[in-house]
């Protein structure tokens, strides 16, 4: 079992002298559903821009005993490591059946770009199922709901055959039921995979997480179960006790997720 | 609905094909069908900077080198056949015991040229693209990048006068891979040739664009960095397009020269490339058609306005960018679509361009 | 060989490197700030060197009207510029690409407009009489007209610099090209912001049309030949990068006069442009980067 697992060890991120990451470890398994957990700006999306190439990192993550860090980003994810955004991001002028299909199709031979597609996969028929999105399969993913945008993506990572899961605050933005909808997917999900979920809200983390690492200004704050977690003074401290929960879940969502869909002006 | 559709788009391709290669050289005189030929070799041009630039979000900006290409591998084949054992009449103006430059020599070769003709592009938009496209240079980089291409090559061209015939260009064609050239049937078997190339053109964008090649190209435009998460290298499939976008101004370029009888740096340097550009823009980036009927408007603008009215073809082009590019992003094809929305909901939707918000990630280079 | 055969492309090439500085200043602001190639920015400066053309049939002795030219077309470019934001690229901040596209239309009618209203063989400016000697350096005659330009440079970005870096605006512009949102939710109206930029920069453009109206000819096409070597200047600089702007611009000015020296004036142009292209395959961020994150 530990050569399926994703081990992270000492990780660095520096932006120009600017220590977002700085000495991260932990470790996801095939099984359980791990939460990545802190307060905006703690360092969580850099953590998983780090795994999947997106960020330059020292230190090591290694999924089994291959080496991620310095290869470049398609190959991580041609071994198997998948990732959401922050911002749902799918292609809105294809249909959602052409984002599966463009998904899927790392495992066909490049010759089958040159045709037309005849059909539905069956991985992609189990993943829309999954994700309960049959009934969308014709729809330009652009009118989706937000919450059926990152469902759509978790189904791309499904078709895609990862073998991780790295979800960048996948319930951001939905309903209570879609939340619940959303936790027990992941928990079938990682029955056979390794399932990361970055997040903010709290109330979703105790329900579905199983264990669950606390980072702060870059660092580990705190790790274990949802209740050693929760008993730890030092989190009550930084997050739960100081802003509440109900703050914490409130402010988790918007700040964020604006300013992320401005990046592009920015430079 | 979306089944059918592919089909419809294969019948508008044989219309068309019927109404180039069956109607016009029916109905059309001589000068006509001279002009129409013309038009398809921008045509050409513009199929290919339509899956470029509309399907796959690269601005080709500098296309006329491309065109050079072709155009000039011909333009010496079709000069060195001209003269047969002799030195070519402009260089011998310069300098009349200059040898023939080494890089003619093997264009004498009717086979060599065609074959000049489809590899030369590729080989320069391949080593160009992937250069580019592998150390992510896109959006405005690119677009400039490409366009500078083409100055420096039409700056190269005028400046080698005893080389390439410089400004004054290769001209005075007689033949044409045996055929004389002044002969009306043949000028019209050289029209069939080149609407037919237009129609093939068409037919191979048509099957790019249903294919799954293609789904994967508008995702590159509209979402790079998401597509290299999904196990791609976005560079590939960009250089893909842009290969095939450049051999396409290629062939157009090299059909151009016996249809129009000159070829010079004006023709391929900045203010020709834009004008590639601009009938793209009016007929509408991203569809099947719009480029190439677009290109054909253009064109005929071009080559009647242009010469007869100069100065108002100038203020018409700038104000064609202005106008086109600002309100129908996708060009005249998209009206259709946005009557039809307008009369289903009595709010139109606003004028969202298909390309928008992968053109925010491009420029970020 | 003699010393000032080497040493003439050196001071010509940082005249020629100067004046390309002058035109991409106003470029890599507008471009660092928004994102968006303005084309029209060559004919901004064509604008500029008209209006230094026109102060000179009011104020004839040009000893005088040059410097009083330089803020009119300052003035005159930066409204011209200011009228381009307000009635297009507003509508087109989500759309950089495109807005390309519309400002070669638009630098296509000034052209034309140019072409109608002034001859189409171009006007004289008027060179002032100070600029004619020449400094003699190790046997090399430089001619003051090129350390005019020089000087004229160096004034522009140290004036373009202190305004960034000490004024209240400058901070302002400088805060919206680093975090156009953060800007915004701390009060700045970014609206203004752009607009006094794209004045700025469009102005700068025009102080260039005067210098190089003192160097080249003044006609409707002097423009289009600035666009593509400025904005080469700005990406292998850096975007938003006064210092690697002024180094590329430096560096790819000596280049060509080198490679000119070497070989001939149009070769070397290719010459520059290869240049540029395999530096960016080093570095393609340019000289110097901010780094800012990147995706989504
Ligand atoms: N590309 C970048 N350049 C500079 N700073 C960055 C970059 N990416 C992230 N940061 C900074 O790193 C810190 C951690 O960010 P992030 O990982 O997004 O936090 P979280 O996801 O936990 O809210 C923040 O202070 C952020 O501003
Ligand atoms: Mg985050």
């Amino acid at each position: 079992m530990t050569d399926a697992s994703l081990i992270v060890t000492d990780l660095h991120v520096e932006f120009s002298g600017f220590v977002a990451v700085g000495g991260v470890s932990f470790d996801a398994h095939p099984g359980e559903v791990r939460f990545l957990i802190g307060p905006n700006g703690a360092g969580k999306t850099t953590c998983i821009d780090a795994i999947t190439g997106l960020s330059r990192a020292t230190g090591s993550a290694r999924l089994g005993d291959r080496e991620l860090l310095g290869t470049p980003v398609h190959k991580i994810v041609r071994l198997g490591i998948g990732r959401t955004f922050q911002t749902a991001s799918v292609f809105d002028e294809l249909t959602v059946l052409q984002n599966l299909d463009i998904a899927a199709g790392r495992h066909r031979p490049w010759t089958s770009l040159l045709r037309t597609r005849r059909g539905v996969d069956p991985s992609i028929e189990r993943a829309l199922e999954e994700t309960g999105l049959t009934a969308e399969l014709a729809t330009p993913a652009g009118i989706l709901s937000h919450g059926q945008k990152q469902w759509l993506e978790i189904a791309m990572l499904l078709v895609q055959d990862a073998k991780v899961l790295l979800l960048d605050e996948p319930v951001a933005g939905m309903s209570q039921d879609e939340r619940t909808a959303t936790g027990e997917l992941l928990q079938r999900i990682a029955a056979k995979r390794i399932v990361l979920v970055v997040e903010h809200d709290m109330d979703f983390m105790r329900r579905f997480a199983t264990r669950v690492t606390v980072l702060h200004q870059g660092k580990v704050l705190s790790q274990g179960t949802v209740a050693e977690v929760q008993a730890d003074p030092k989190v009550q401290e930084v997050y739960l006790g100081t802003a509440g929960a109900a703050t914490t879940a409130a402010m988790a969502v918007v700040p964020e997720t604006v300013a992320a869909m401005h990046q592009p002006e920015e430079n | 609905m979306t089944k059918l559709k592919p089909w419809i788009s294969l019948g508008g391709i044989g219309v068309f094909a019927f109404l180039l290669l069956g109607v016009a050289p029916l109905v059309l005189t001589d000068h006509w069908i001279n002009n129409l030929g013309k038009y398809c070799c921008w045509a050409i041009v513009a199929v290919g900077i339509g899956l470029a630039w509309g399907r796959g979000g690269m601005l080709v900006m500098g296309q006329g080198v491309f065109f050079a290409l072709g155009a000039y591998a011909m333009a010496m084949h079709l000069t060195l056949e001209t003269a047969g054992d002799r030195i070519p009449g402009f260089m011998v103006l310069y300098d009349p015991l200059a040898p023939l430059p080494a890089f003619w020599e093997p264009f004498r070769s009717a086979g060599f040229t065609l074959l000049a003709i489809v590899l030369l592009p590729v080989i320069v938009s391949g080593i160009l693209g992937y250069a580019l496209f592998k150390r992510r240079v896109k959006g405005a980089y690119f677009a400039i990048l490409s366009q500078a291409l083409a100055v420096a090559l039409a700056t190269l061209i005028s400046s080698t006068i005893r080389q390439t015939g410089g400004d004054t260009g290769l001209s005075d064609f007689k033949y044409f891979f045996g055929f004389v050239l002044n002969d009306p049937a043949n000028k019209l078997l050289v029209y069939l040739i080149a609407a037919g190339l237009l129609v093939v053109c068409l037919l191979a964008v048509w099957q790019l664009y249903r294919s799954r090649f293609g789904e994967l190209l508008v995702a590159t435009r509209d979402a790079e960095e998401r597509v290299r998460f999904l196990g791609y290298d976005p560079a590939n499939v960009k250089l893909v397009a842009f290969v095939a976008s450049a051999l396409m101004a290629s062939i157009g370029g090299a059909m151009f020269v016996p249809i129009v009888g000159i070829i010079t740096p004006a023709e391929i340097g900045a203010a020709a490339s834009i004008l590639m550009i601009a009938g793209v823009a009016l007929g509408g980036r991203a569809s099947l058609f719009g480029p190439a009927l677009g290109a054909m408007a253009v064109g005929w603008g071009q080559s009647s306005l242009g010469s007869t009215w100069p100065d108002g073809w100038t203020y018409i082009l700038g104000l064609l960018f202005i106008v086109v590019i600002l309100f129908l992003p996708n060009g005249l094809s998209s009206l259709p679509a946005r009557f039809a929305a307008a009369r289903r909901s009595p709010a139109p939707p606003p004028p969202t361009p298909a390309a928008a918000a992968a053109e925010l990630e491009g420029v970020r280079s | 060989m003699h010393v000032d055969a080497l040493i003439a492309p050196l001071l010509n090439g940082s005249a020629q490197g100067a004046l390309l500085l002058l035109a991409a200043l106003g470029l890599s602001l507008t471009f660092g700030q928004m994102g968006v190639i303005n084309m029209a920015h060559g004919e901004f400066l064509m604008i500029g060197a008209f209006a230094a053309y026109l102060v000179q049939q009011v104020i004839t002795a040009s000893d005088l009207s040059i410097p009083v030219a330089l803020p009119v077309a300052f003035v005159v470019a930066g409204l011209f510029g200011l009228l381009l934001e307000v009635t297009i690229i507003q509508w087109m901040y989500r759309r950089p690409l495109d807005t390309l596209l519309v400002t070669v239309g638009v630098g296509l009618i000034l052209q034309q407009a140019a072409l109608h209203i002034f001859p189409s063989q171009g006007v004289p400016v008027e060179k002032p009489s100070w600029l004619d000697g020449q400094l003699s350096i190790l046997g090399y005659q430089w001619p003051f007209r090129q350390l005019f330009t020089i000087l004229l440079a160096s004034v522009c970005v140290a004036a373009l610099a202190a305004w960034l870096k000490y004024t209240s605006f400058g901070r302002r512009i400088r805060a919206t090209v680093h975090n156009r949102d953060l800007a915004e939710t701390s009060g700045i109206s970014t609206r203004t912001v752009d607009r006094l930029t794209f004045f700025t920069g469009s102005g700068l453009a025009g102080v260039a049309g005067v210098a190089a109206s003192l160097i080249g000819g003044t006609n409707s096409q002097m423009g289009a030949q600035y666009i593509i070597p400025a904005f080469l200047v700005v990406a292998a600089g850096g975007i938003g990068q006064l210092k690697g702007t002024i180094v590329a611009a430096w560096a790819v000015g000596v280049a060509l006069a080198y490679f000119a020296y070497w070989t001939t004036g149009s070769l070397a142009q290719v010459l520059a442009f290869i240049l540029v292209i395999v530096f960016l395959q080093v570095r393609p961020q340019g000289l110097f980067t901010v780094r800012t994150r990147s995706l989504v």
